[in-house]
């Protein structure tokens, strides 16, 4: 498949606002009848939407991961902001080893190879191993979940990922009590990310992420397998990203290889090229600068020209309701 | 080609950037962030012009090419014309016109804020540009014009102050701006050398 990468996006490519708000009172409905659990993608599909056509037309996933897709639970959540069409969130997007501009990830990943893949769970837990990605998801339910997405570039979107709670799949692998962080690392591989041989590059290869125990645990935490109802495409970080909705973009790391539970608090990429700038939380917070710029505002993204779309920033970008007890005692100026 | 034409020429083909930025504005070729995709490229542009504005006398005196001397006038007010868009843009664009947080910003992002010398200086330069201003400055007009190697140097710490995933375009803009004024310095003290050697047979002369 080519996801070919089409910079034209009319409002016609956008989700009409009649669209989405049928789909969402259509999910409402069908847990006011209490038949959530059998509103898959599949009776979803009597909805023309064409973010959910694009998605289908583009997808490359493997057969497995197709059946439970298809199986996948529609999400619950009252988020009523429109979604990003899908041209425009697999058009823009920061993966820096395909290439620095935002076109780049899509014009430079259809050569990247995603299945089959393995994952190394390793460090603080029971039963360590490298496992087939088939092998770790069999058995996982997996959901969409509508997220807003902000990037620390100040620019958002609304996507519906599909995927899983992170959680779940830790517990399966016996945490100790000793796990005090997660680390993820995403593949190294100078053939299929052409950018990691770059002498110019200010990221030491490859990428690394992490999140406290008690963050990677929390229920709105997921890995992500999916977009729009489909297998997740390259340039979003096929085929297992992480998804952690009220933090920077940057800690959403892509392609992972290795989860590792550890006691000290893991080395992260960003944080390491500039300390000042990207903490090791990294959660929204509109009254925390960027040094460089201002966090209070964002460009929801597609935006046109001429009607910008900038709306403010919410705090742990909206779900403080969530989120806000796992940091009651810490000094978020501080613990940027 | 007389001079004229080439006038006519150069200056319908340093507005084809321009045209270009138009041309995707009107076909939605501007990408999801529009807005940030205008303001990167007409400052992109600003910097070119400057570059090429700085390149026009080495292309004299290296490459023996002086039919670009007649025009480097209109190449720096080009200059100043993408240069005042990029300041436009980001206003409109990146600002959203809330000029009550112009002030914080400022004084908050060094990068930002060396753009005000950058671009009062590259106004002044424009405004004296005229054969009048020439004529009415003399010698210091030349003086006056050298500062344009300073707004070369900002524009260039302007980029490096922006880096972020890659150097590659610190690089090349640090490198270009490099080799402009680093002729320019050459020349200055081979000037320099001359001079002494002249003043020191003078020297030995009256001895």
């Amino acid at each position: 498949m080519i996801t070919k990468n089409s910079p034209d996006i009319s409002p016609s490519e956008i989700t009409p606002e009649h669209i989405y708000r049928a789909r969402r009172d259509f999910m409402r409905g069908t847990l006011a009848t209490g038949l959530l659990s059998s509103a898959t993608f599949h009776s979803r599909d009597l909805l023309a939407d064409p973010s959910y056509t694009a998605a289908e037309a583009n997808n490359k996933g493997p057969e497995w991961l197709n059946q439970q897709l298809a199986h996948a639970k529609a999400d619950t959540q009252k988020l009523t902001e429109a979604l990003t069409p899908y041209d425009s969130v697999t058009g823009h997007n920061n993966f820096y080893e395909f290439g620095y501009d935002k076109t780049d990830p899509a014009k430079k990943s259809q050569n990247f190879k995603p299945h089959p893949w393995q994952v190394e769970i390793a460090g603080e837990v029971g039963k360590p191993g490298k496992y087939n990605l088939e092998d770790l998801l069999k058995g996982i339910d997996l959901e969409e979940r509508v997220y807003r997405l902000r990037c620390v570039e100040a620019w958002s979107m609304v996507i519906p990922w599909v995927g899983f709670s992170l959680a779940s799949l830790l517990k399966r692998f016996e945490p100790a009590s000793k796990a005090k962080y997660v680390s993820f690392v995403t593949l190294k591989d100078t053939k299929q990310f052409p950018e990691q041989k770059s002498v110019l590059s200010t990221i030491d290869w490859p990428y690394r992420e992490g999140l406290r125990i008690d963050e990677a645990m929390h229920p709105l935490t997921i890995l992500a397998v999916g977009l729009y109802g489909k297998a997740l495409p390259n340039q979003n970080g096929a085929p297992l990203r992480l998804v952690v909705p009220w933090k920077y973009g940057f800690k959403s790391i892509k392609s992972i290889v290795k989860i590792e539970l550890t006691e000290r608090q893991p080395k992260t990429t960003w944080n390491q090229i500039a300390a000042s700038e990207y903490g090791f939380y990294a959660n929204v917070n509109p009254a925390v600068d960027h040094p460089r710029w201002t966090q209070a505002r964002e460009r929801r993204l597609p935006s046109g020209l001429f009607n910008p779309n900038i709306i403010a920033t919410q705090m742990f970008n909206g779900y403080a309701d969530q989120v806000a007890n796992l940091y009651k005692d810490m000094d978020l100026k501080k613990y940027y | 080609m007389p001079v004229i034409w080439r006038r006519v020429v150069i200056f319908f083909v340093s507005l084809v950037p321009l045209a270009v930025l138009f041309y995707k504005a009107a076909t939605n070729h501007l990408g999801v962030d529009p807005q940030k995709a205008v303001v990167l490229f007409v400052g992109t542009w600003a910097f070119y012009f400057l570059l090429i504005t700085l390149s026009v006398s080495p292309s004299k005196k290296i490459a023996r090419q002086a039919w670009l001397m007649p025009h480097r006038r209109m190449l720096g007010l080009f200059t100043l014309f993408y240069a005042l868009l990029h300041m436009i843009a980001y206003f409109v664009f990146i600002l959203a016109l809330d000029f009550s947080s112009f002030g914080a910003e400022l004084i908050k992002r060094p990068y930002i804020l060396l753009t005000i010398p950058a671009i009062i200086l590259l106004i002044i330069l424009g405004i004296t540009s005229t054969k009048a201003m020439m004529r009415k400055l003399g010698k210091n007009w030349v003086k006056l014009h050298r500062s344009i190697y300073l707004v070369a140097l900002l524009a260039w710490v302007h980029v490096l102050l922006q880096v972020r995933s890659s150097y590659a375009d610190a690089v090349l803009f640090g490198l270009l701006t490099l080799a402009l004024l680093g002729v320019r310095f050459y020349w200055w003290l081979q000037k320099k050398s001359q001079i002494q050697v002249l003043y020191g047979k003078d020297l030995s002369r009256r001895q």
